[in-house]
């Protein structure tokens, strides 16, 4: 029950970009056409996947004991940044195809504060399921991953849809380029909203 | 260019939220109110600032190719450092802040700067950079802030001058969308000059 709420609210009621704010830059960079907009999203998510079982164990293991939680800021960025550079190297020799496919994106993810952010929160935030709330376990934590970067997908993807419609549309001179885009953006939150309270 | 317009770059020509478009997280997600804003611009400036300081110092001692670790290394540092004094001294604006604190280390303001400006130019030409870009980001959030509050809560900086609940929206997700949005317009209309 609790992998069921932790799913439908990451995706849904509490969608990273449309509520959290996580990862707007690249949301916004990348989003002009759906292709490139799920080849980000197939990016990240298998990076938000694997960076946060690796700062997980890290906090869990390294930091906790030895009483150095004061420096999850430096070690998340450092594991990351890190994590980033080795997928890179190990796709390229193990599976070109899929290097090629993300390979543009990758170098970006560094960047995109929604993977510190995912690594962040499930080590810091106490979830709330019904009446109990408690921090996630190995297991939870890598479901929150995988439906968080499924929530930054389905945003991406409706975004990058919306967008493909917007260009093809006469628009004001100063709504131009990224103020018609946040506008829409706005809209797209608005609908959103609408899935407040399900959880 | 003259120290002067190195300083007031960051507020019209390269503002940071309005012409940049960086560090679009911290902007949406802290302007619910304008103290809040300006809580967030602030702590982003003193980040901005001492790395600002310390990347123009060892950028001709760093070899090339692991500048970017190496400048990570350094912003992350300072916003540890940031993290201790807001839990000390302001624990309510740590508190409201969040997950924001840490996440100016991906704020891509700090890093541009570092990138763009600190490691090409002098200390004090850096430290006078920082100031501009932080405050122009600092006003930028403050007036998202400020217009969030009046239409969400009818207030600025908690004095309340419309009575009853206004627009809840506003202070919701989609309301810091709208108003980046159109101000952004307004931005583009009166203050650009091509």
């Amino acid at each position: 029950m609790e992998y069921i709420i932790i799913i439908i609210s990451a995706i849904f009621v509490n969608n990273i970009v449309l509520s959290q704010f996580l990862g707007v830059c690249p949301f916004l960079g990348v989003s002009n056409k759906l292709s490139t907009a799920t080849g980000m999203s197939g990016a990240v998510c298998f990076v938000i996947t694997l960076a946060t079982l690796v700062t997980y164990l890290l906090n869990k293991y390294l930091l906790v004991p030895f009483g150095l939680e004061f420096l999850q800021t430096i070690a998340f960025i450092l594991v990351i940044a890190s994590l980033v550079q080795m997928v890179e190297i190990v796709l390229k020799k193990i599976s070109p195809s899929l290097y090629q496919a993300l390979g543009i994106f990758l170098p970006l993810i560094t960047t995109n504060c929604a993977v510190l952010g995912v690594a962040i929160t499930v080590v810091t935030k106490d979830f709330t399921f019904g009446a109990e709330s408690h921090m996630l376990n190995l297991g939870q934590a890598i479901v929150y991953a995988v439906a968080t970067s499924i929530g930054y997908g389905l945003a991406m993807v409706l975004f990058a849809g919306l967008r493909e419609h917007l260009a093809l549309n006469e628009v004001p001179k100063s709504f131009r380029g990224l103020p018609i885009a946040f506008i829409t953006v706005g809209i797209l939150a608005l609908a959103f909203l609408g899935f407040s309270g399900i959880v | 260019m003259s120290k002067w317009s190195t300083f007031t770059d960051g507020f019209v020509k390269n503002n940071p939220t309005f012409v940049l478009v960086l560090g679009m997280c911290p902007t949406l997600a802290t302007t619910t109110s304008a103290i809040n804003g300006l809580e967030m611009g602030l702590a982003t400036l003193f980040v901005l600032v001492l790395s600002n300081i310390v990347i123009s110092l060892i950028a001709p001692m760093v070899p090339d190719k692991v500048h970017i670790p190496v400048y990570i290394v350094v912003i992350a540092t300072f916003v540890t450092v940031l993290q201790f004094i807001m839990q000390a001294y302001t624990p309510d604006a740590y508190k409201t802040l969040g997950l924001f604190i840490p996440l100016i280390v991906v704020n891509c303001i700090v890093l541009g700067r570092a990138e763009a400006f600190a490691n090409k130019h002098g200390v004090l030409d850096s430290l006078l950079d920082g100031i501009g870009v932080g405050l122009g980001f600092t006003v930028s959030l403050t007036v998202i802030g400020i217009v969030r509050e009046i239409l969400g809560s009818g207030s600025v900086f908690g004095w309340k001058f419309i009575p009853g609940d206004g627009i809840l929206a506003f202070v919701m997700a989609p309301g810091a969308f709208l108003v980046l949005g159109y101000l952004m317009v307004l931005f583009n209309k009166y203050l650009k000059r091509s």
